[in-house]
């Protein structure tokens, strides 16, 4: 199919790119690398009128450190996250993370800012920013509002951010030396989104597992805390419990069937990459 | 069996010499296509050519009330909005009915819905635009009337008798059944020392061609005849599909497939949709161009494989088989395909079950369903890896009731050379086969006793893995004897024309047409042999239905087999033509003359007489200097058919390795193997891509492919992110090895190989998981393997209520 008719401006400024979407409300949508609006501008399943083309706004690409923060511009590419130093430096969850995100190509011009942005319950990125406490700054016409990663997710393809907002920066604390971390996923075929995933950061204490953070992908309509599952699982030092994890995990989130796959089997592969993600935690630490 | 060394009609050398043959020449294409510089339909562009988008149904099964068009042809830039209506008027409907299967049954299909939808996709109205996007624009805009209907979409459920009815005067959806009765199966079966059963699900495939299907329709109100542009397999079946539904007299059709990505037998079968194009262009008087996107193509192209097979094999206390089972029930789809009909997949399953073993008894029934989906058509195999599946699977399970080894069992129970050729009870006809050979090489290849202490050793460790085995038949290159009696005018003779430049370089036009699969390379190989020129000195000319010799096309795993029989002919022809030239020229005796490197070789001497370019140059032009009575004659056309032969049947035996993760369900790929025999090869680089493809797509549909559809026959998976295509990074190296037996009919002795890959490779698969999950007590019954379906094997074993289902 060919999309249908939209207009296409390329702004040369934040303020200009923002002053665009302010002066043509809902009709006009941020174009950034593109690689999952211009699938459903060509499906016919939206049909806005303006695209706001801000992939020249070469401020919000880099990717530093600072401090205790690693500043990763909303425009960075896959690609640049999953080659920087400073991210397999001080964020070594997104590192693993990446190999899982799509394939070459796609991961050549996919954003970092605007797969959090585009908030799909099935990529992999959204759910390392809550897992990792992410403060997400957002530019409208009012200035800039920080969001942390935790409330900016709202549901499918919903977040906290204003048509006339645009996501400029991602801040992601250091992951502090001694943290365990684990990134699982699986897809029927490399590059796939997951039928389901989860990035997970730790402690063992005593010899049982602490300070669990656990998002899942794939499983509900967006990445949340898993508290449930951290609860059942917190302290445990001995194997874990398949059946344990799957029960907390249908407190945590609502599953649902999909063609060619139960909800009842989702809920026992997320319980299996659960179990696989604390082991393995627990072997690194 | 022939052989060149000692075909007493074959000039020395030509198949056994330091010639063309059997070397791995890259595919003549592959620089020019790399380099962006193919051509296919969507480069195409004529003057005053419109653009044509569907307004498809969006219903399985619904009555068309009243369409109204009239906001779409107000849309800027749309010339036409044209109704199934309007299309009927000038355009016959399609019949797909096969007059050698007596009881098979189908309806008038129009090329577009007139009254009545029976599949969602199926072509309603049409939008001529400036561009494809405004007719996009414009066919959104189209409101029609729709009256749902109940729909049907399982075969089981649409041979109910309270099941909505697709073609009312049919009565109910019955397409076709046939019966295989030999020896005394009843007997048999109560004699046996064992009995072993399986049930089997298939789900529906789409074969998925890299570039969709498409074509540009031109019709020239002034002189009443048609070109067109399309991306297709066979010219010839077009052209006369054109000229007897559009009543265009044959020899003003012209049919032109350009560079066509990929075929897979998607692009031979009969698309309404296709023809209601070039009955539009009549219509209009102008060029019309239509290109399927992604997301029609898979509610438009042919869908296959969509079947439930039960089987059953009894065997004797010493492991020999006494007699097999098999049910199969099919469903087509919505009509059958016209010209290739449907019924293929089911005759296929029945009539080569069992075909490489001996065995005496054998009883069983296809039957074929209409249901409200895409239409079922030939793809890549057909039905042969039905039969493949169900005699390996039940060949392991014999082998396991018995306490033996799957490859002793196979080993035993093959058919022997000395009983070579025979007929196998479902009435395969076998003239010669190499299954012992290739099972030998194969277990050499992979190791076999080695990956089996490996097998048992990790299987105490908790991790399971699956040796599958998978022996078959491929019936290629089928006859006239097949197409002749069901009057499809499907040509399945092949021509070839050589010609001889002034230059001394060759040009060949071949009726065989080449989708990526690299026969024109081969059949370039043949003719350089045949006349002792470097395969760069042939240019091939092939996908014109104006210019080159009638054929048949690319379909059945043909163009090799037949195609390069004739260009054998054509160009052995030609070369006595060449030396008789070449004597009148050097006053010597032609039969004391060969072509080697370019040259006319005394062979007594051995020293060259003249170049082939000199020949061209007296030959065309100092005719002046031959003697009075002297035609030159250099260009030469031959055919080729088997006349009295169903078809020429190779053979295989593939081996894989696999894990499967019992906590997953998740199967991974360790290693593929794959020997084949396809007769003499001419080119082992082709040929091994050929199996490697062949492969890829088998394990595709092992693993990953299915059409999803829901209760109400909507597809839920139609696009590439949903319909799973097999990619690289989950296939295993797949090592190809040969064993050579020549076609015995033949000169040239090749046999087809384009469908080997995928027979095997989906028979393997089945036969590996099963064996994987066997020390588990599970089974797997329905392909694909989904981590789901996998689990639920699992899970059935663990409940201790395996029961086959």
């Amino acid at each position: 199919m060919k999309a249908p008719d939209f207009s296409y401006v390329r702004p040369a400024s934040l303020d200009e790119a923002i002053g665009l979407l302010v002066t043509h409300g809902e009709s006009a949508v941020p174009l950034a690398g593109g690689q999952s609006l211009l699938t459903t501008l060509n499906m016919r399943l939206s049909a806005p009128e303006l695209l706001v083309d801000i992939s020249g706004l070469d401020e919000l690409r880099g990717i530093d450190v600072d401090g205790g923060t690693v500043r990763i511009g909303a425009l960075a590419r896959h690609v640049d996250v999953a080659t920087s130093p400073v991210v397999a430096e001080h964020l070594p969850l997104i590192s693993e993370a990446m190999a899982h995100v799509a394939h070459v190509a796609i991961r050549n011009r996919g954003t970092f800012g605007g797969s959090l942005a585009n908030a799909d319950p099935a990529a992999e990125l959204p759910a390392c920013a809550v897992v990792l406490k992410a403060t997400l700054v957002l530019a409208g016409p009012d200035g800039q509002r920080e969001v942390a990663a935790g409330d900016f997710y709202q549901g499918l393809f919903e977040t906290t951010r204003q048509g006339d907002e645009l996501l400029v920066e991602v801040r992601v604390p250091v992951q502090p030396a001694g943290q365990l971390f684990a990134f699982e996923e699986l897809s029927r075929r490399s590059g796939d989104f997951g039928i389901a995933g989860l990035a997970a950061t730790g402690q063992l204490e005593d010899g049982g597992f602490a300070d669990l953070r656990l998002a899942y992908l794939g499983c509900d309509d967006g990445p949340r805390l898993a508290a449930a599952v951290a609860a059942a699982v917190s302290g445990q030092g001995g194997p874990l419990d398949d059946r344990q994890i799957a029960e907390a995990l249908r407190q945590d989130y609502e599953f649902s069937d999909v063609p060619g796959l139960s909800a009842a089997t989702k809920v026992r592969l997320a319980a299996v990459l659960t179990r696989r993600a604390l082991d393995r935690m627990r072997g690194a630490a | 069996m022939s052989d060149g060394s000692s075909d007493p009609t074959l000039p020395a050398g030509i198949l056994d010499g330091d010639t063309a043959i059997g070397k791995r020449v890259p595919r003549e294409s592959a620089k020019r296509l790399v380099a962006g510089r193919g051509r296919y339909v969507g480069d195409i562009s004529l003057p005053r050519m419109l653009h044509l988008a569907f307004l498809r149904s969006p219903y399985a099964h619904a009555i068309i009330g009243d369409i109204d068009i009239s906001a779409a042809a107000a849309v800027p830039g749309v010339t036409h909005v044209i109704t199934g209506r309007q299309v009927a008027e000038v355009c016959a409907p399609l019949m797909g009915v096969a007059h050698h299967r007596p009881g098979h049954r189908s309806a008038p299909q129009h090329v577009m819905a007139v009254e009545k939808t029976c599949w969602q996709g199926e072509p309603v109205v049409a939008v001529l635009a400036e561009s494809r996007a405004i007719a996009e624009d414009a066919a959104e805009l189209i409101e029609v009337d729709w009256q749902d209907l109940p729909a049907v979409v399982d075969a089981a459920d649409a041979l109910s008798p309270d099941a909505p009815v697709l073609h009312a005067e049919m009565g109910d959806n019955l397409a076709f059944q046939f019966d295989v009765d030999t020896g005394d199966a009843d007997a048999a079966f109560a004699a046996a020392h064992t009995v072993v059963e399986h049930d089997f699900r298939f789900d529906s495939q789409t074969p998925l061609t890299l570039e969709p299907r498409g074509l540009i329709a031109d019709f020239d109100p002034s002189t009443g005849g048609i070109t067109v542009h399309h991306s297709g397999q066979s010219p010839f079946q077009m052209q006369d599909i054109l000229s007897e539904n559009l009543g265009i007299p044959e020899h003003r059709v012209r049919v032109i497939c350009p560079d066509v990505g990929g075929g897979f037998g998607l692009k031979v079968n009969v698309y309404g949709d296709e023809i209601a194009v070039a009955a539009i262009s009549k219509i209009v008087g102008r060029p019309v161009r239509f290109l399927a996107d992604r997301l029609e193509s898979f509610v438009s192209d042919i869908h296959a494989r969509d079947h439930v097979v039960t089987a059953r094999m009894a065997v004797d206390a010493d492991g020999a088989i006494t007699a097999m089972e098999m049910d199969d029930l099919a469903a087509l789809g919505a009509y059958g395909m016209a010209r290739r009909f449907s019924v293929a997949e089911g005759m296929m399953a029945v009539t080569m079950m069992g075909a490489p073993y001996r065995f005496e008894n054998y009883r069983a029934r296809t039957r074929n369903v209409y249901v409200n989906k895409p239409l079922v058509g030939v793809y890549r195999g057909v039905g042969m890896p039905f039969a493949c599946v169900a005699q390996e699977v039940l060949a392991d399970k014999a082998a396991a009731a018995l306490d033996m080894d799957p490859v002793a069992f196979r080993r035993q129970n093959y058919r022997r050379l000395d009983e070579l050729p025979y007929t196998s009870p479902g009435g395969a006809k076998v003239d010669t086969a190499s299954f012992a050979a290739c099972l030998d090489k194969l277990t050499a290849a992979m190791d076999y006793d080695h990956l089996r202490a490996e097998q048992a050793e990790l299987c105490g460790q908790g991790v399971w893995r699956g040796i599958g085995i998978a022996t078959f038949i491929e019936q290629t290159a089928y006859g006239p004897p097949y197409y002749g009696p069901s009057l499809a005018r499907i040509s399945v003779q092949d021509g070839c024309t050589v010609k001889l430049e002034p230059s001394g370089k060759v040009r060949c036009i071949t009726s065989i047409t080449d989708q990526g699969q690299g026969t024109w390379t081969g059949i370039a190989q043949v003719v350089a042999s045949s006349l002792g020129i470097p395969v760069d000195d042939v240019e091939i000319h092939a996908g014109d239905s104006a210019t080159t010799p009638f054929g048949g096309g690319a379909w059945a795993s043909r163009g090799m087999a037949i195609g390069g029989e004739a260009a054998l002919k054509a160009s052995l022809a030609l070369r006595a033509n060449i030396l008789a030239l070449a004597g009148a020229i050097t006053q010597a005796d032609p039969a004391k003359l060969a072509l080697r490197a370019g040259e006319v070789v005394n062979m007594e001497t051995g020293m060259a007489s003249i170049s082939l370019a000199e020949v061209g140059r007296v030959g065309y032009f100092r005719q002046d200097t031959l003697p009075g009575d002297f035609d030159v004659e250099l260009t030469v056309t031959h055919n080729h058919a088997h006349n009295h032969q169903l078809y020429y049947t190779a053979n295989g035996v593939q081996g894989a390795y696999v894990e499967v993760d019992i906590e997953t369900g998740f199967i991974r790929l360790l290693g593929h193997w794959a020997v084949d025999d396809c007769g003499r090869i001419i080119n082992p680089l082709m040929v091994d891509e050929q199996v490697r493809g062949g492969v890829v797509q088998g394990l595709g549909a092992a693993l990953f492919e299915q059409c999803l559809y829901s209760e109400d026959g909507q597809l839920q998976n139609g696009t590439m992110a949903d319909y799973l295509a097999p990619m690289a990074a989950e296939m295993p190296d797949i090592v190809v090895e040969h064993v050579e037996t020549p076609e015995a009919s033949t000169r040239l002795g090749a046999k087809g190989v384009g469908e080997a890959g995928t027979i095997g490779a989906i028979g393997v698969m089945w036969s590996a998981v099963n064996d994987a999950l066997r020390p588990l007590g599970a089974s797997i019954h329905h392909q694909p393997f989904t981590p789901e379906r996998v689990l639920d094997a699992l899970d059935r074993a663990n409940a201790g209520s395996e029961n086959g289902t």
